[in-house]
């Protein structure tokens, strides 16, 4: 077996919102292991706190509890949860990548640039950040008329590949992926499937949502299912 | 990766001060001014660290004092209290503690600002290039041709027809105010940049070329910047950590998309609510 490059114990989310003096569970009590080469899949129903947990080990959301331990390409552990600012800041840029939902990029940004864009933080030279862009988005059979422009009018399943290119270009160490083939046509979906499996030869450790027991099957080396968080009555008690 | 700048308890009270200040000033009183003394308390006991190459963000409405801390940063106004160091390669520069001409000669040199009002870092009486030609005169570079040449060079950079470089920045657009002021604040090639609320009350399609112009160089000439700005738009795309203030005081500091999806502080979470 593979070594685990990030091992999440007891993780849980809960939000406090002070407005509406409200507490809203997320994701409760959850462990698992990635090993490097190999995928881990998260399923479980709508509000099993999937997407949370992929948060919470990229610090787009501060967990609530529960150790995350990730080793370095240098071979320290250290805990997620806890790491300064900047060290996942320099995560983020050298090893862990994350391909959400959602695309958030610059205005007037050329496809070609959002995609080569973890290259250029990278101190790849342009040129080469591109081409190896343009290659990948002809990969996923991207049609080269939108590269020049910006993703902002592309349709879902356009704006998903884009997303997922950016997130494949840079190879990192481990990819977190929130549904990498919801939106996509079956032919699509295909060749994402192939990348990720290329990917995973490749070394890359994934921890991924999926929706479709198939991709499951395909994909997972490991599958986590999550259940829905206790109700807040529970949860109070349990933080009491 | 190496540090830029480390800023400790930076404070900055206008009026005469009086011991009540602190404990009646801040988000809890919910004002900046002083009951007793009248004084209003800008800024106080604002901390952060800054990256080469890094760009921080630092948010909050009008009255927050977060222009304040630029301007301390830069000289424009001196601080009540707190310390910040420069680091500047091997050296290391203690910025309160040094006299007005080691002062002006780091502003010159090794910081740039652009500010949101033009008028304030151009001079609007000469030409494009002759503002650009000001600040590398005073950085030294004295000959005619080469300074002529560089500002030519730093106003393509920055977009700025070349046609215009002979215009008086009074009869730009507010956009191209802004690109001559950023030519300006680059022309010394700076390790650290100041920008307060740069895009504000520009068109969407201007700001968008200004925000990718400061990305682009970012990541070039790998500048450390610390972006002052009330919209959130601007802090999730061009910040990598950001700072919150409310009445003078950082209520919450974290990596920015933290910040913006899973803020913890009440004001915060309004703040990041209320956004279109």
């Amino acid at each position: 077996m593979n070594p685990p490059i990030l091992q999440v114990e007891g993780y849980a989310k809960h939000f406090q919102l002070h407005e509406q003096n409200k507490l809203i569970p997320s994701s409760h009590n959850v462990s698992l292991t990635v090993r490097s080469g190999e995928l881990t899949a998260l399923i479980g129903p709508t509000g099993a706190g999937k997407s949370s947990v992929l948060k919470g080990i990229y610090r787009t959301y501060l967990p609530s509890a529960g150790r995350m331990l990730y080793r370095d390409a240098l071979g320290h552990e250290l805990d997620l949860a806890l790491a300064g600012e900047h060290q996942i800041l320099e995560l983020r840029r050298r090893e862990i990548g994350f391909v959400t939902q959602f695309l958030h990029c610059l205005p007037r940004q050329p496809t070609l640039d959002v995609v080569a864009q973890p290259l250029f933080g990278l101190g790849v030279a342009r040129p080469e950040a591109r081409q190896r862009a343009a290659d990948l988005l002809s990969a996923m059979s991207l049609p080269e008329r939108l590269w020049s422009v910006s993703p902002a009018t592309f349709s879902g399943g356009e704006r998903q590949r884009v997303n997922l290119a950016r997130g494949f270009i840079a190879r990192p160490r481990l990819l977190l992926l929130d549904e990498p083939t919801a939106s996509l046509d079956p032919k699509t979906a295909e060749c994402v499937i192939g990348l990720i499996e290329g990917l995973k030869a490749g070394g890359t450790a994934m921890l991924a949502i999926f929706h479709h027991p198939e991709t499951t099957r395909r994909l997972a080396d490991q599958v986590v299912e999550l259940a829905p968080p206790p109700a807040v009555e529970t949860l109070l008690k349990e933080i009491a | 990766m190496n540090k830029v700048l480390e800023v400790r308890n930076l404070s900055k009270i206008y009026g005469p001060g009086c011991p009540h200040c602190i404990e009646s000033t801040g988000p809890e009183a919910d004002t900046n001014l002083c009951p007793h003394c009248g004084s209003v308390v800008a800024i106080h006991d604002v901390s952060f660290d800054l990256f080469e190459g890094e760009i921080l963000g630092v948010m909050g409405e009008s009255g927050s004092g977060k222009s304040t801390v630029v301007k301390a940063l830069y000289f424009d106004q001196a601080p009540s209290g707190g310390e910040a160091i420069f680091f500047d390669g091997d050296t290391q520069h203690e910025l309160f503690a040094l006299n007005a001409a080691r002062q002006r000669w780091l502003r010159n040199h090794r910081f740039g600002m652009v500010y949101q009002n033009p008028n304030l870092g151009l001079n609007f009486n000469i030409s494009a290039g002759g503002n650009i030609a000001e600040r590398l005169l005073m950085s030294d570079l004295m000959d005619y041709g080469a300074i002529r040449e560089r500002a030519k060079a730093l106003l393509a950079r920055t977009e700025v027809l070349l046609s215009r470089v002979d215009d008086l920045p009074k009869h730009f657009s507010g956009g191209m105010q802004q690109r001559v002021q950023i030519a300006k604040a680059l022309a010394t090639q700076p390790p650290l940049l100041f920008l307060d609320e740069v895009t504000t009350g520009l068109d969407l399609s201007v700001q968008a070329r200004i925000l990718d112009l400061i990305l682009e160089i970012q990541q070039e000439l790998k500048t450390a910047m610390v972006v002052v700005t009330h919209d959130l738009g601007v802090i999730r795309l061009l910040t990598g950590r950001a700072i919150v203030m409310k009445y003078g005081r950082v209520i919450e500091t974290g990596l920015t998309d933290q910040i913006l999806e899973d803020p913890q502080h009440a004001y915060t979470q309004r703040l990041v609510a209320s956004a279109l």
